[in-house]
């Protein structure tokens, strides 16, 4: 085991690909001599040239389309949009481009392409600040997946590059700086479309991903010092295809689910999340699911404001001691 | 390419029957008038280079050569179809003669078009891609953002405008602050020649040229080829913004009498010929029209197939709840 940043995770994953498929290229707005606007892609150019990693106009739309041609076209392409809040110019491209074709032409190729995107805030404002993982997940022909670990982001990352299917694959920018054990073996995957149990438990489970599964960690920690209470935490990892049954076992035996997430409330992804947990487990439940969401209201600028709607392991801990 | 004309003229009135007797659904945009372009473009490269159409597309999929029967059946939305019926009228394609299919977002194919050619590029192969839109395309931003990438990178892309003079319902004076597109390609140092639309052997001859030049590693060229659809923009177009004069006057350079005319004046043919050739291909398209009709329907078990290439059994079943059934197997 190495001890590596997330953001190092991220790069490692690219790196190994790149150096073992030749196929595989990155492009992206400022990857090159700035390095990614996170740092994620800094150090690449130099060790694969410019033919490999790609420095783009500032053209969501195009790069997306650009990269499902160049996938059509034999390549491995990974296209990385600075912030899902951009990647809304390149919707038409994931969901109608992207998504579409494999379907749509009966079969005849599929579009092998990773989005390299970011959610998160930081006093970054309204238009910076948002999280859309539900939308994409809603989106059949789209795989969806959120690492919350180093370990995960490469291992899910490596994955994602060798799918046929395309990925959307969101980082956390808040995560970047945390470090946690990656297996030192080169090429090891983490496979698409399951969940992880982190931490095992007999009185709820709390559900996340991405940054909300550390929240969740930390609530249940909190809940078992101060409350005696046992909570059986959940990475769901990818949320397109979802890992139901893992869910569904863990409901199976603490009958109490809190859904942690950091979309908005409504058309969040948690609200898709608790109507198909309650199809499949409502005789298994004691209580109705809970949900930590964040409010509908834009993220302010303002520290103080931002700090009141950004969901936190405060809330989870609420919404468990409230079911008691 | 007089007799693939011919093919795509009978292929569309045959569509626009089917379509009255409600066999064909959704949308149908037919290409009577325009069907030089594709003709003329598609015989000037090699059949390895490759094809991306717009919504209009039935046009591009004869030209290159896709089986008849099969774009019909697509047509009907039967299993034998193209695309074995998911894709319909606007997304007919045939990966395996490299046409990579009829794009229906107006413009959304024009930087995938350039992805393709850069992936030719990477491997060093001596291929091109023929982008084909339409004048409306070209108020979209997408339009622009693919043009910049393919000169920025220099990409063996030929980009062919097919400027019909409306985009749908609106005039080019409506939608474009020039009437010839290739004034656009301009900003991005894209060289850039129109040609008459209306004539296989002038879309022939700039295509032809355009391609070389991509091939040689000069970057991406722009054709405009001027032309104009006989027919409304779909079925259900009551033409009520275009005069019945204009269209008469565009009837009467009709590309296929035209190139017919100029084959038999210089002895290349007879007109028995020709209408031979007229005759044959009307019996082929009935053949087609009876293969759609014949046709079995998709299997209804069949409809989540394809839906990814590397389906994850853990995906959500569409109906079912797993506690009324077992959720494995309603993936793909």
């Amino acid at each position: 085991m190495a001890e590596l940043t997330y953001r190092e995770a991220v790069r490692s994953a690219m790196r190994e690909e790149m150096r073992s498929d030749p196929r595989v290229i990155l492009m992206g707005e400022s990857i090159t001599g700035y390095g990614g606007s996170y740092a994620v892609t800094k150090g690449l150019v130099e060790e694969f040239g410019p033919k490999r990693v790609m420095e783009t106009p500032i053209a969501e739309a195009g790069i997306v389309g650009f990269a499902v041609g160049a996938a059509m076209g034999g390549l491995r392409p990974v296209a990385e949009l600075m912030t899902v809040n951009f990647a809304l110019l390149a919707l038409d491209q994931i969901v109608n481009s992207a998504a579409k074709f494999h379907y749509m032409f009966g079969g005849q190729w599929s579009v092998p392409l990773v989005v390299r995107t970011v959610s998160g805030f930081g006093q970054l404002g309204p238009t910076h600040s948002q999280t859309f993982e539900g939308w994409f997940a809603s989106v059949p022909g789209l795989k969806v997946v959120m690492p919350a670990t180093p370990a995960d982001a490469k291992g899910l990352l490596l994955a994602a590059i060798r799918d046929p299917d395309p990925v959307i694959f969101i980082e956390h920018s808040l995560l970047y700086s945390t470090k946690g054990e990656v297996p030192e073996q080169e090429g090891l995957e983490v496979p698409i479309g399951r969940a992880a149990v982190v931490r095992e438990g007999t009185d709820v489970t709390l559900v996340g991903y991405s940054r909300m599964l550390l929240q969740a960690l930390h609530a249940a920690e909190v809940l078992e010092r101060e409350d005696g209470v046992s909570c059986e935490v959940i990475d769901l990892r990818t949320l397109r295809p979802l890992d139901y049954p893992t869910v569904v076992e863990s409901v199976g035996h603490t009958h109490r689910v809190v859904l942690c997430g950091e979309d908005w409330r409504t058309g969040g992804f948690g609200g898709n999340l608790l109507s198909e947990i309650q199809d499949r487990s409502f005789d298994d439940l004691d209580a109705p699911i809970a949900r930590v969401a964040m409010r509908d209201i834009p993220l302010p600028y303002s520290r103080k404001l931002e700090q009141q709607l950004i969901p936190a392991s405060q809330q989870i801990v609420d919404a468990v001691r409230r079911m008691s | 390419m007089y007799r693939k004309m011919v093919q795509i003229r009978h292929f569309e009135d045959h569509a626009a029957e089917a379509y009255a007797q409600a066999k064909v659904g959704g949308f149908l945009h037919l290409y009577i008038g325009e069907e030089a372009v594709a003709v003329g473009a598609i015989a000037a490269v090699r059949e390895d280079d490759h094809i991306l159409g717009h919504y209009r597309d039935h046009g591009y999929a004869l030209a290159r050569g896709c089986d008849v029967k099969a774009c019909m059946a697509e047509l009907f939305g039967r299993e034998t179809g193209l695309c074995h019926g998911r894709g319909g009228s606007m997304h007919l394609a045939d990966a395996s003669r490299h046409y990579w299919g009829g794009y229906a977002i107006v413009g959304s194919h024009i930087p995938i078009g350039a992805g393709m050619a850069y992936a030719m590029q990477y491997r060093e192969e001596p291929l091109v891609v023929l982008d084909f839109f339409g004048d409306g395309a070209t108020g979209n931003g997408i339009f622009h953002e693919g043009l910049n990438m393919a000169a920025l990178w220099n990409l063996p892309v030929v980009f062919i405008c097919e400027n019909n003079l409306y985009g749908m319902g609106a005039t080019l004076a409506e939608e474009s602050p020039v009437s010839d597109m290739m004034i656009k390609a301009e900003g991005y140092t894209m060289p850039a020649v129109q040609c008459d639309g209306m004539d296989v052997l002038s879309v022939y001859g700039a295509v032809q040229q355009a391609a070389e030049h991509c091939r040689s590693g000069k970057g991406p060229f722009f054709v405009e080829a001027m032309t104009y659809r006989f027919r409304g923009h779909s079925m259900a177009d009551p033409e009520l913004y275009r005069d019945k004069e204009e269209v008469r006057r565009w009837r009467e350079l009709d590309p296929i009498p035209r190139f017919g005319d100029f084959l038999v004046q210089h002895r290349i043919t007879s007109p028995q010929e020709l209408a031979e050739v007229n005759e044959e291909v009307e019996a082929e398209m009935l053949e087609a029209v009876r293969f759609a009709d014949d046709s079995p329907w998709p299997d209804p078990d069949s409809v989540d197939r394809w839906i990814y290439a590397k389906p994850i059994n853990s995906e959500a079943p569409e109906e079912v709840p797993s506690r009324a059934g077992n959720p494995a197997g309603a993936a793909t």
